[in-house]
């Protein structure tokens, strides 16, 4: 019997898990995929963001505040790539210019430090690159830049090491009330627990309705982006965006943590998973994000990907008691990202109203980290690779990652599966060639290592297979 | 202290050390990531490799066992699974192997031959889903040439470059179904005699002015869809084929692969993506050679071999010979359907007898000359049957006639009327 069961293992979920980890708490994850963070927090602009867009007084105004508060304190405990960069707003038009005014407003009001209001020269001052025809600019330095899957990873890999059980594989295909809390199904059988917490991302209605009767839709809203090379890294310094509209907070071009430019999204209703691109949208997108940055080249684009955002018409994120003992942590379309711990905090506080006891863990751990060759000092790479010699094997040469580096995910708490899921971990595969050069050698690691054929390692998901047979008379030659 | 270390132990690298050796340089490093020399030869188990240099035709590890052979009877040393992480301007040169180490290497003179990459997906942004089964031509011939596994079962190929061609054929034979080849231009960017012995030999449909324009499947690739385009090159609406497939190969283009020559502050020249160089393959940075494919994408193996000869026999000479003093340097611009020339720079008062001036086209001509003029005058004339972008171009200019030019020199292509 779990204390709790979280449903995904998204940004939210482990969000949660991390959260609960704290207590004296018997806690478990149930996530469909053969990994962590595969939904929309693997895809999307990667921006932990100042906190000026939400109404105050939602619960996405108070969140996003207070989380990227503790994002800060945890990006540095838990190891995850983290830029406080800051962000720009741009305002095109006089009309634009007074929706600044009015971030400006509730900017104050939801609590964020340091706004203020640029004019078009000054914003020029500040990025370079920006075009000619902005007006005027909102300026929020407090605004950052993470590595969302890993961020997801990192606070879900804390969570495992401080006890709760993580479940990957696990589908959840019905929900039962039991005498005391929740039965779970799946389909790799029963669990049993006296509370549920629904984190499904774009699937969260459908829990929902296993649990409890039909409170809302999940509207899924798919964004397209460019992610260029490196070369176009430096082409802004801080997240710009264009004035928000009712879809989203638009076009947005920004650096990355891993030193390259994203460029993105556009939205449109779809289906829960679609994760499809379209020449249209890419085509909106390049156009779009010129009005913003004239120069970004896209000629130097490496890969272009599609998030699907778990939208809600309540317009705010749906977090609450649904049914007895049965949690929604719902809607979380942005700023679920830039809220997420915070959003974990607040789960805890639903769960102890609800009457679960939140005893402090007398040795909770806190800290994460991982080699990273490529950032480390000549003299520091000498000893690494004199002590530890797969440290000197490079296999992924456009990102400078080691053969070590991926031996130490592959015995971290949450070891990687799949060519994607060592990328995640260790960006292996995530430079201009795209895995080209390294995608073999990832396979022959972790069919070694995780002693299977090469003809059953995945590139992501369950059923991504690589491989379909051997070569005639490839046996005989090995 | 090395007189010369060579970053990459394929063709080019091989042929460099070679001759560098053969120009009597006795400190001779080359340094390769892989775990064998020869590099992406190895890969290239078919043949028709050596016509040129041997008289011969080999197949890819033939090749390179040729000049692995020759290697052995100088004192060249060799670290393999070593990768190169920096080089610096003055000419060391950082690298690090799992059983030699992290080594910093001061060197005399440089050859750069690191070859290319091929192009992505992303970089050309094919729109759609994305599935497993979506492979670089090259990806897959390791697959399938070196590891003994196939990617897939029924196949399309995106682009028809000559490695694309190469596994057409490739797949059919280890029982895979080839169901087209797609090329957005007009005209394929691989040899001719590959679409004849890789496409047409097997029945394979070469579709020209067609793109893939979406990919299907969540899991693994499951449908293509390819659409013709207009002169434009953008997709017309209206002419979709869809095929039932497991795998996408991309032959869509080489990239030189120069993040070791821009660290070192080397000039790149936008046009070869490689290191923009004089008449003995040598970079802005003195001491410093390029050759091969991280110079300029080659279509055969052999032209790669005598230009890296060039470059080491160079780096010899400037080890053993010292500075040369300075003297006029000529530009090489690019005239009417040329895309790109190498060298970009002759120096006319280094050149020995003649110099090698190789080049490629920008569209498909027949009937043709290759005109060379500096200002008004025309100081060479070439004529040519036929002439196209998948073929590199080569002239011998002979040092008398570039003596007479000044400043600069064209090269340009003009058609012939019948």
């Amino acid at each position: 019997m779990y204390d709790v069961l979280i449903i995904g293992c998204g940004i939210t979920g482990a969000a949660t898990a991390f959260q609960l980890s704290k207590y004296k708490l018997k806690v478990g994850i149930l996530e469909r995929e053969n990994d962590v963070s595969l939904g929309t927090t693997k895809a999307n602009s990667a921006i932990l963001h100042a906190g000026y867009d939400p109404e105050p007084g939602t619960l996405m105004a108070k969140l996003n505040v207070r989380g990227v508060e503790l994002a800060r304190e945890l990006c540095a405990k838990l190891d995850v790539p983290y830029r406080p960069c800051g962000s720009l707003v741009l305002a095109f038009s006089e009309e634009e210019r007074s929706t600044l005014e009015e971030l400006y407003r509730r900017g104050k009001e939801n609590g964020v430090p340091d706004l203020a209001l640029l004019t078009g020269d000054e914003a020029r001052a500040l990025e370079p690159n920006l075009s000619g025809e902005v007006v005027a600019a909102l300026h929020a330095p407090s605004a950052a830049i993470c590595s969302p899957w890993e961020y997801c990873l990192a606070l879900a890999e804390t969570a495992v090491k401080n006890g709760v059980e993580l479940h990957l594989n696990t589908a959840v295909t019905g929900l039962e009330p039991a005498e005391e809390g929740w039965t779970v199904h799946t389909n790799r059988g029963e669990f049993q627990a006296r509370f549920v917490v629904n984190a499904a991302g774009v699937d969260a209605a459908a829990v929902h309705d296993m649990a409890a009767t039909h409170a809302f839709d999940i509207k899924p809203s798919r964004g397209q982006y460019y992610l260029l090379d490196k070369s176009e890294g430096d082409r802004v310094g801080r997240v710009i965006f264009q004035c928000p509209s009712k879809v989203g907070k638009g076009v947005l071009v920004a650096p990355t943590v891993h030193g390259n430019l994203i460029v993105g999204p556009d939205a449109a209703p779809s289906q829960p998973h679609d994760t499809a691109t379209t020449g249209d949208g890419l085509r909106f997108v390049r156009q779009t994000a010129q009005k913003s940055v004239p120069s970004v080249n896209f000629r130097e684009s490496i890969r272009n990907f599609a998030g699907v955002r778990a939208s809600t018409a309540a317009g705010d994120f749906i977090l609450q008691e649904s049914a007895p003992g049965f949690f929604d942590l719902a809607g979380i379309c942005s700023p679920g990202l830039s809220a997420a711990p915070a959003i974990g905090e607040y789960a805890a506080e639903l769960l102890e109203q609800a009457g679960l006891a939140l005893d402090e863990k007398d040795a909770f751990i806190c800290e994460r980290h991982r080699t990273r060759f490529k950032e480390l000092g000549v003299e520091e790479r000498a000893a690494l690779v004199e002590r530890e010699p797969a440290y000197g094997r490079v296999i992924c040469r456009c990102e400078t990652v080691t053969e070590g580096e991926i031996l130490e995910a592959l015995h971290s708490p949450i070891p990687p599966v799949s060519v994607d899921g060592v990328k995640r971990r260790v960006n292996a595969g995530m430079g201009r060639c795209q895995g080209g050069f390294c995608g073999p050698r990832v396979v022959d690691i972790l069919a070694r290592e995780l002693h299977k054929s090469p003809g059953d390692i995945v590139q992501d998901q369950a059923g991504s297979w690589l491989l379909d047979r051997q070569t005639k008379g490839g046996k005989a030659d090995v | 202290m090395y007189d010369l270390i060579v970053i990459g132990g394929g063709p080019a690298g091989l042929a460099a050390a070679c001759a560098a050796w053969e120009g009597g340089l006795r400190s001779i490093l080359i340094v390769e990531r892989d775990k064998e020399l020869g590099g992406i030869l190895n890969q290239c188990i078919h043949n028709g490799f050596g016509l040129h240099h041997f008289k011969e035709e080999l197949t890819g590890p033939e090749y390179a066992g040729r000049f692995v052979k020759l290697l052995g009877e100088t004192g060249v040393e060799v670290r393999l699974d070593t990768m190169v992480l920096d080089v610096t301007e003055n000419r060391q040169v950082h690298m690090v192997g799992k059983s030699t180490g992290y080594r910093v290497e001061q060197a005399r003179s440089i050859v750069l031959a690191m070859g290319c990459r091929e192009r992505t997906r992303g970089a050309i942004a094919i729109p759609g889903a994305r599935p497993a089964g979506v492979f670089t031509a090259g990806a897959a011939q390791r697959y399938v040439n070196m590891e003994g596994w196939m990617p897939g079962r029924r196949v399309v190929i995106l682009g028809s470059g000559d490695i694309g061609l190469i596994m057409a054929r490739r797949m059919t034979l280890e029982g895979a179904k080839v169901l087209a080849c797609v090329e957005v231009m007009p005209y394929s960017g691989g040899l001719n005699r590959n679409i004849v012995q890789c496409l047409h030999d097997y029945d394979i449909p070469l579709y020209l002015s067609h793109t893939v324009t979406d990919i299907r499947g969540r899991n693994r690739v499951e449908q293509v869809v390819v659409s013709q385009v207009d002169d434009k090159r953008s997709p017309i609406p209206g002419t979709e084929m869809v095929f039932d497939c497991d795998t996408l190969l991309l032959s869509v283009g080489l990239i030189p692969e120069n993040e070791l020559t821009r660290q070192a502050g080397i000039e790149i020249d936008r046009r070869t993506n490689g290191a923009v160089v004089y008449e003995n393959m040598e970079t802005s940075l003195p001491g410093v050679f390029a050759c091969g494919n991280v110079c300029h994408v080659h279509d055969l193996v052999d032209f790669v071999t005598a230009e890296s000869q060039r470059a080491g026999a160079a780096a010899a000479a400037y080890v053993l010979g010292g500075a040369v003093p300075g003297g006029q340097v000529l530009e090489v611009k690019n005239g009417d359907g040329v895309s790109y020339t190498v060298p970009q720079h002759i120096r006319p008062h280094r050149v020995d007898k003649l110099c090698e001036l190789f080049f490629r086209v920008n569209r498909v001509c027949k009937d043709s000359e290759i005109l060379v003029t500096s200002g008004e005058t025309q100081i060479a004339r070439f004529k040519r049957e036929h002439l196209a972008p998948g073929e590199m171009e080569h002239i011998t200019l002979p040092r008398a006639l570039l003596d007479k030019a000044q400043g600069a020199i064209t090269v340009s292509i003009r058609e012939v009327s019948k």
